[in-house]
């Protein structure tokens, strides 16, 4: 979800019987739910996965913070101030985490970052939407956040144990971001005035589709879903996880007074699950593919920071060295 | 200010260039986000600016208190316009290069390190119990900035001469942060603030002593010194930075809630 | 990362806990390790003590050793105070 289209290398899942004796003993330990370390031997493929998998998911956290960051000089209260602060802390915190699982596998943190820079890996597509109210500031809480844990609680079970652990911490800090979205948007819907109340509908008109896409492509189209199952780095189909986030989510619009902009929304008494309309997937191939509306600033904001940081990381690198010779010559 | 200041209008005034200078700062800060030059200074500057924002608020919350004229801690922050805006000058500086942002830190944090110990003290409960949370947070934050400092004194040479060039360039609103006004010789005589030459003695030592650390060169103590903040008279900078922070409940000065 | 070394994470919980593995930073030295450190993995009152060590000063076992250092320890019994019966006479021991 923070990791949409992730190439696995592999178009079709190999038998035990023709895995090598690695690769066998490998899947077995992965099938009876033991966790990968990262000393472990492990196929080329898996590490390969992973890496992408855990960048994507480290980037998407970096660059998720850029909407909110539009408008964390612009919160309404103290408040509200100080709960978006901690929040995007967090994301800056839960990429770092994930960075540091990710470099367990012998990746670099520079590399893959510089590989987001050029445009080569991708993050979230979600991010790419642009926050144009504050009452967005609620809808990426609610929505965005929502639509994360929901794939993130069963990520908690994958089998890379620095991943796992990783997802663990991550969903246990998360608890509060789609509670306190939530409370922007219940709080104005319930108290506010006629134009809170349309800036509320208006975001979630805006962000319901998004957030459904986040989930990445339905499960026919998503060839390298089952060697990610096998694997055991998915735990669940991108279809099944978005039913699962409609059918949590509904009840929680209702409860606001507000609607989705899907006319095919409704319970089907039969499935025991809502149904819902298309999505526009060539939208979300698009937003993936770098045009959707904020793609260039993301990154370019992104990129600057870190370039533009250079001689401040160097100065730090050059002093500490300094530091250093001067403890050994007086020793 | 008029003679006939009272010891409650002259706290009031003291409380809010407290609240008001970390509230600005904090508003700086938040503009790096996603902008810090490595993901471990986007979680240090945000842990400096929540502590600031958070001080904010006691500050206000008291001031609210005291003023007693149905304004409320909010109230006080997104509805005052830059004339009754307190903080010091040197917060509302732009954040310019890292050595800028840590340069204005630095000085400031040094001020606010003094300042707060001092007040822990205070005979006001509310007072001494606010600082006494705020000093922890803010030896802190004086230990990151000062290493960076001196990081960048004595860094590479690039570093080193950004950082003397912001330190330059800021010198002129440290005057400012020293020297004590009415107000603030009113609260010391009353035993509440701190010594104003006992408080400008330990920002210059600290202060020579981690440029000269640096490698940094001080700017003279006699230069030449931009005044005003204390009677609401601010740099360019403060207008456009309210007109930011304050935009929503500006905006949509019906909304009770947010 | 080019910039910063890498160095482990090890926090204290509580007053009494061992230091336990949180994760690790990069910083460009000690000080601005247990920083990062503090900023990073106790944003929620989770310590009371941080350990920082350079990751590369770290040596580990080899999970292909795992049966060579651990499972001789299988068999040893005799380690374990329940190995040992006494008579009920005797009461806790």
């Amino acid at each position: 979800m923070y990791a949409q289209l992730v190439e696995t290398g592999a178009k079709r899942l190999k038998t035990l019987e023709e895995m090598s004796p690695e690769e066998r003993e490998f899947q077995l330990k992965v099938d009876a739910e033991t966790k990968i370390e990262a000393k472990n031997w492990m196929p080329e493929g898996y590490r390969k996965t992973l890496v992408r998998q855990i960048s994507q998911h480290a980037h998407s956290e970096v660059v998720g913070m850029l909407p909110e960051g539009n408008w964390v000089t612009r919160a309404p209260s103290l408040k509200r101030k100080l709960q978006l602060m901690a929040k995007i802390q967090d994301e800056a915190g839960h990429g770092l985490y994930l960075y540091s699982a990710m470099e367990t596998l012998g990746a670099d943190r520079d590399e893959e970052i510089d590989k987001l820079h050029a445009g080569t890996v991708k993050y979230s597509s979600i991010f790419n939407y642009p926050t144009l109210s504050w009452a967005d500031m609620g809808t990426v809480g609610w929505l965005v956040d929502g639509a994360a844990i929901v794939n993130q609680v069963v990520l908690q079970r994958t089998s890379y144990g620095p991943y796992s652990r990783a997802m663990i911490r991550i969903c246990k800090e998360e608890s509060f971001h789609q509670r306190q979205g939530y409370q922007i948007l219940l709080d104005m819907m319930r108290e506010g005035t006629e134009e809170q109340k349309e800036m509320v509908q208006d975001s979630i008109n805006r962000f319901w589709w998004p957030s459904l896409m986040m989930f990445g492509p339905s499960d026919d189209q998503s060839p390298n879903s089952q060697q990610s199952m096998a694997w055991k780095i998915k735990r669940k189909s991108n279809d099944e996880l978005r039913q699962m986030f409609i059918d949590q989510t509904v009840p929680q619009l209702e409860f606001l007074g507000c609607t989705a902009p899907d006319p095919d929304l409704k319970w089907n008494e039969e499935r025991g699950h809502y149904d819902f309309g298309e999505i526009d997937w060539q939208e979300f191939y698009d937003v993936l593919k770098g045009n959707g509306p904020c793609n260039k600033e993301r990154i370019e904001t992104r990129k600057n920071a870190i370039d533009g940081g250079a001689w401040v990381r160097e100065a730090a690198k050059v002093y500490a060295e300094k530091k250093q010779q001067k403890q050994q010559n007086a020793a | 200010m008029s003679k006939t200041m009272t010891q409650q209008e002259a706290l009031q005034e003291y409380l809010l260039r407290l609240a008001d200078s970390d509230m600005i700062l904090g508003q700086r800060l938040c503009e790096l986000c996603g902008k810090a030059p490595a993901l471990e200074e986007e979680m240090a500057l945000m842990n400096v600016a929540l502590d600031l924002v958070g001080q904010a608020r006691n500050w206000y919350e008291y001031a609210a208190e005291l003023i007693n004229d149905g304004r409320s801690a909010d109230d006080l922050a997104f509805k005052r316009d830059a004339n009754r805006y307190r903080n010091a000058l040197m917060v509302e500086q732009p954040n310019g290069d890292y050595a800028v942002t840590m340069g204005r830190q630095f000085f400031f944090d040094a001020w606010h390190y003094f300042t707060i110990a001092a007040l822990t003290q205070a005979p006001d409960e509310r007072i001494a119990s606010i600082a006494a949370k705020a000093a922890k947070e803010i030896q802190y934050h004086l230990r990151r900035s000062s290493e960076w400092v001196k990081r960048f004194g004595d860094g590479t040479e690039e570093s080193h001469q950004r950082m003397q060039t912001a330190v330059d360039d800021l010198w002129r609103f440290t005057g400012e942060m020293i020297e004590a006004d009415e107000v603030e010789q009113q609260l010391f005589k009353a035993g509440i603030g701190p010594d104003p030459e006992q408080l400008a003695a330990d920002w210059r030592g600290l202060v020579n002593e981690v440029l000269t650390e640096a490698t940094l060169t001080p700017p003279p103590e006699d230069a030449w010194m931009y005044r005003g903040a204390k009677v609401g008279h601010h740099t360019e900078h403060l207008g456009f930075i309210l007109a930011e922070m304050q935009f929503l409940p500006r905006a949509y000065p019906d909304a009770k809630t947010w | 990362m080019a910039d910063w070394p890498l160095y482990e994470v090890f926090v204290r919980s509580k007053h009494g806990l061992n230091h336990k593995h949180v994760g690790s930073v990069h910083a460009a030295d000690a000080e601005m390790a247990m920083e990062n450190a503090r900023d990073l993995y106790t944003r929620r009152n989770e310590g009371v003590s941080i350990w920082v060590v350079p990751s590369a000063a770290i040596a580990a076992s080899s999970p292909d050793e795992k049966e060579v250092l651990f499972d001789p320890a299988d068999d040893k019994v005799y380690r374990h105070a329940s190995f040992y019966k006494l008579p009920d006479e005797v009461g806790h021991m």
